[in-house]
């Protein structure tokens, strides 16, 4: 993984100390709250319901057993000891008090890490395929693209007063793991006829209150002039985008109201004149980073006795475990394992720190010293020798970080909702809780069989519901917690928002809703169609009759 | 308003008559997109030295031909969160070679000074005197750049590849 050079440490201690000064100004009162608050959202410092919550960037989802003790670190000294970890690959901490926080940013400095635009109208911390470097499936580690994006974005003087956030999202395997499609921009990298490495630019997804699918603006880009485009993008949507209302003001309205050929257009003419004596990456500061991004020392021989079958008849739990959370790897003998963090009625992405410590001591025992967080708030160890799976899983197992759900129904995407969120209309933990709970049973989840069941707290869609094969968006209703619930969604290469399916429910009927979409499901599929498949072919009417006729 | 160039605080001559009142006979004198369209045999009669007033809503590309007329280009910030003037100064600069006083008004304050002046803007005018010490720090607390801009600061992959010990 990418290692920070005297050059990015001196930088983020610099970074460091300019919002040290930033907050002694906010508390001796210099800086009003309206001043303040565009300069703690450029760091990742919200004001929530109860505290400030400090969210601390995983760049790409990336990060190593120090930084996780670390974190596990903070979580004691300076929070209530947990952290939770967000669809963006990110971990947040709720309980921050504004005065420590620029001790927690110097903290974090020490083990390479920042919160630097992890909030604010900028260019977010970029995502990517959490398989990346691992996956069977890659045409190229999409890591060194995000490691370039998170340099070229960072405190970038033109792009740090947009319109309006902007999220970009790397996917370099063929499976599109990164939901490309519902970022701003979303680059998914692929080989032309020449063999040339290069991307696919996708530009103009998004959720929130009004959801859409990124549209293709790019079939092939040369991978070397990826930054003059990005900056093309981006000036257009600087100087175009609309900062007449927030809520119109995402690249998704300008690519809806300019039209994609228009948008298209634009960002072609700008790339044409920006492209000329534009200075590329010296070919040296690439090979410097993908450098960092080598396969690490995979053992050769690692595959010829794994015992696993063995193991495997002798304990039905590690069985389960085995099917669900551990994942092909590309190289023999080695797999990719699924961390859950959705125990049986806990809160999805949430994490103590003594289980941060195990799983620290996982990645540097089993892992190549090598963990990641997923866009699913799971986390993975992305290179386990097939013969150390037994005592990974029985490892994870003792500090129930082992439940075998991953990518079923109990694997619940929720945001904090108004347990924490300022912005929440509704909760989403307490829903995320009753469901999980509903199907506690695993034989059960196994015969659902795939499911991405996403809840959100607002129209601001955190958790991700519009692209749920399952969604759940809790609203206020005259004083009372309400919830919508929208069927089809999905974010891979196929994505689409899901539809409303009819009246919301109430905080009581939700779990029964669920279950009665659950059932019909059941009783209509074909032998091993998935959910999400089962409702392409039966569209919305069998599953609203049976919800709205027993209701 | 104090106005901050080259690291102090200096007097500025320029003046910026209202839209539609009659300019001065003489002294450096800045006028708005639509009067330099509307006037502008008169105002190259009257001479230099010349400016101009941009807000948000014009467009550099507009003035690209008659950029060698300017002496000063002001960009205004109607709020600080309007982050036009950012890409309309480096095209200004880098694009179509403008080499006079960019100098930035509005809604300008210390936070912002960096990014400014990163991208191409050598003056600020600032509602407080007091100002020029915040704007020397400001712009000295961050000393790395990862993006190419017009600051004569190199960038780190630049430096990078100079310094033997590192890569």
């Amino acid at each position: 993984m990418y290692r920070y050079d005297e050059f990015d440490q001196a930088f983020v201690r610099q970074r460091v100390a300019q919002f040290r000064d930033q907050v002694a100004r906010r508390l001796s009162g210099e800086l009003s709250e309206d001043q303040f608050k565009p300069l703690r959202l450029m760091n990742g410092l919200y004001l929530q319901l109860h505290a400030y919550m400090l969210r601390v960037a995983i760049p790409y989802g990336t990060f190593s057993s120090r930084q996780m003790r670390r974190l596990a670190d903070i979580s004691r000294d300076y929070d209530r000891g947990y952290g939770h970890f967000t669809t963006r690959q990110n971990i947040q901490f709720n309980w921050s008090k504004l005065e420590d926080v620029p001790n927690i940013l110097a903290a974090l400095a020490e083990v390479e890490m920042h919160a630097i635009q992890t909030s604010g109208n900028c260019i977010r911390n970029v995502t990517a395929d959490p398989f990346s470097g691992a996956a069977a499936d890659e045409i190229e580690d999409a890591r060194i693209w995000c490691e370039i994006i998170r340099q070229w974005s960072t405190l970038h003087p033109e792009f740090s007063f947009l319109p309006r956030k902007f999220k970009i999202a790397v996917n370099g395997a063929a499976e599109d793991r990164a939901a490309l499609r519902v970022h701003d921009i979303g680059l998914q990298v692929k080989q032309n006829d020449a063999g040339e490495i290069g991307f696919e630019v996708m530009v103009g997804g998004g959720q929130g209150r009004t959801p859409m699918i990124a549209k293709t603006i790019r079939s092939f880009l040369p991978k070397e002039e990826l930054l003059s485009y990005l900056e093309s993008i981006l000036r257009v949507y600087n100087l175009l985008g609309r900062r007449d209302n927030k809520y119109k003001a995402r690249i998704k309205i300008l690519v809806h109201e300019l039209g994609a050929e228009a948008l298209t257009a634009l960002v072609e003419h700008e790339w044409q004149q920006l492209r000329e004596g534009y200075v590329n990456l010296p070919d040296a500061e690439l090979s410097r980073i993908a450098c960092y991004f080598a396969p690490p020392d995979f053992e050769e021989t690692a595959g010829t006795d794994s015992g696993l079958d063995k193991a495997r008849r002798a304990n039905s739990g590690f069985e389960r475990w085995l099917e669900r959370n551990v994942n092909v790897h590309k190289q023999p003998g080695y797999a990719i394992v699924t961390i859950s963090l959705k125990p049986e009625g806990g809160v999805p992405g949430d994490i103590d720190a003594r289980q941060m410590e195990t799983v620290a001591d996982l990645a540097q025992r089993f892992s190549h010293d090598e963990l990641r967080a997923t866009y699913q708030q799971n986390l993975l160890l992305p290179h386990v020798r097939k013969r150390d799976l037994y005592d990974v899983w029985s490892l994870l197992a003792a500090h129930r970080l082992a439940e075998p759900n991953n990518g079923l129904i109990g694997d619940i995407i929720a945001c904090p909702g108004m347990d924490y969120c300022s912005l929440a209309t509704a909760r989403s933990i307490p829903v995320a809780r009753s469901i999980s709970r509903r199907f506690d049973n695993l034989a059960r989840q196994k015969d659902i069989g795939d499911l991405r069941l996403n809840i959100s707290g607002c129209i601001n869609a955190c958790g991700h519901h519009h692209v749920g094969n399952i969604g759940i968006l809790g609203l206020e209703k005259k004083g009372a917690e309400n919830y919508q619930i929208t069927l089809g969604g999905r974010s891979d290469k196929d994505a689409a928002i899901g539809e409303i399916i009819g009246p919301a429910f109430s905080a009581e009927e939700i779990a029964d809703a669920v279950e009665t979409v659950i059932d019909t499901y059941l009783d209509l599929r074909r032998p091993g169609e998935r959910f999400v498949d089962a409702y392409a072919r039966l569209g919305r009417d069998p599953f609203k009759e049976r919800l709205y006729a027993t209701h | 308003m104090p106005l901050i160039k080259s690291g102090a605080i200096v007097d500025d001559p320029w003046r910026f008559p209202a839209e539609d009142t009659p300019l001065p006979e003489t002294g450096p004198v800045a006028v708005s997109f639509n009067r330099w369209r509307r006037e502008k045999a008169a105002l190259l009669a009257r001479g230099k030295p010349l400016g101009l007033l941009l807000t948000s809503n014009d467009a550099a590309e507009d003035i690209a031909t008659d950029i060698a007329e300017f002496d000063l280009i002001a960009l205004s910030f109607p709020t600080f969160q309007d982050g036009r003037p950012y890409s309309m100064a480096r095209l200004v600069r880098e694009r179509h070679g403008y080499t006079g006083e960019l100098r930035a008004t509005g809604d300008v304050s210390r936070d912002q000074f960096l990014f400014m002046y990163r991208c191409g803007f050598d003056a600020f005018e600032v509602a407080d005197g007091d100002a020029i010490e915040d704007w020397l720090r400001a712009v000295s607390e961050i000393s790395i750049w990862y993006q190419p801009t017009t600051d004569p600061r190199g960038t780190l992959a630049t430096l990078r590849h100079q310094h033997p010990t590192v890569g």
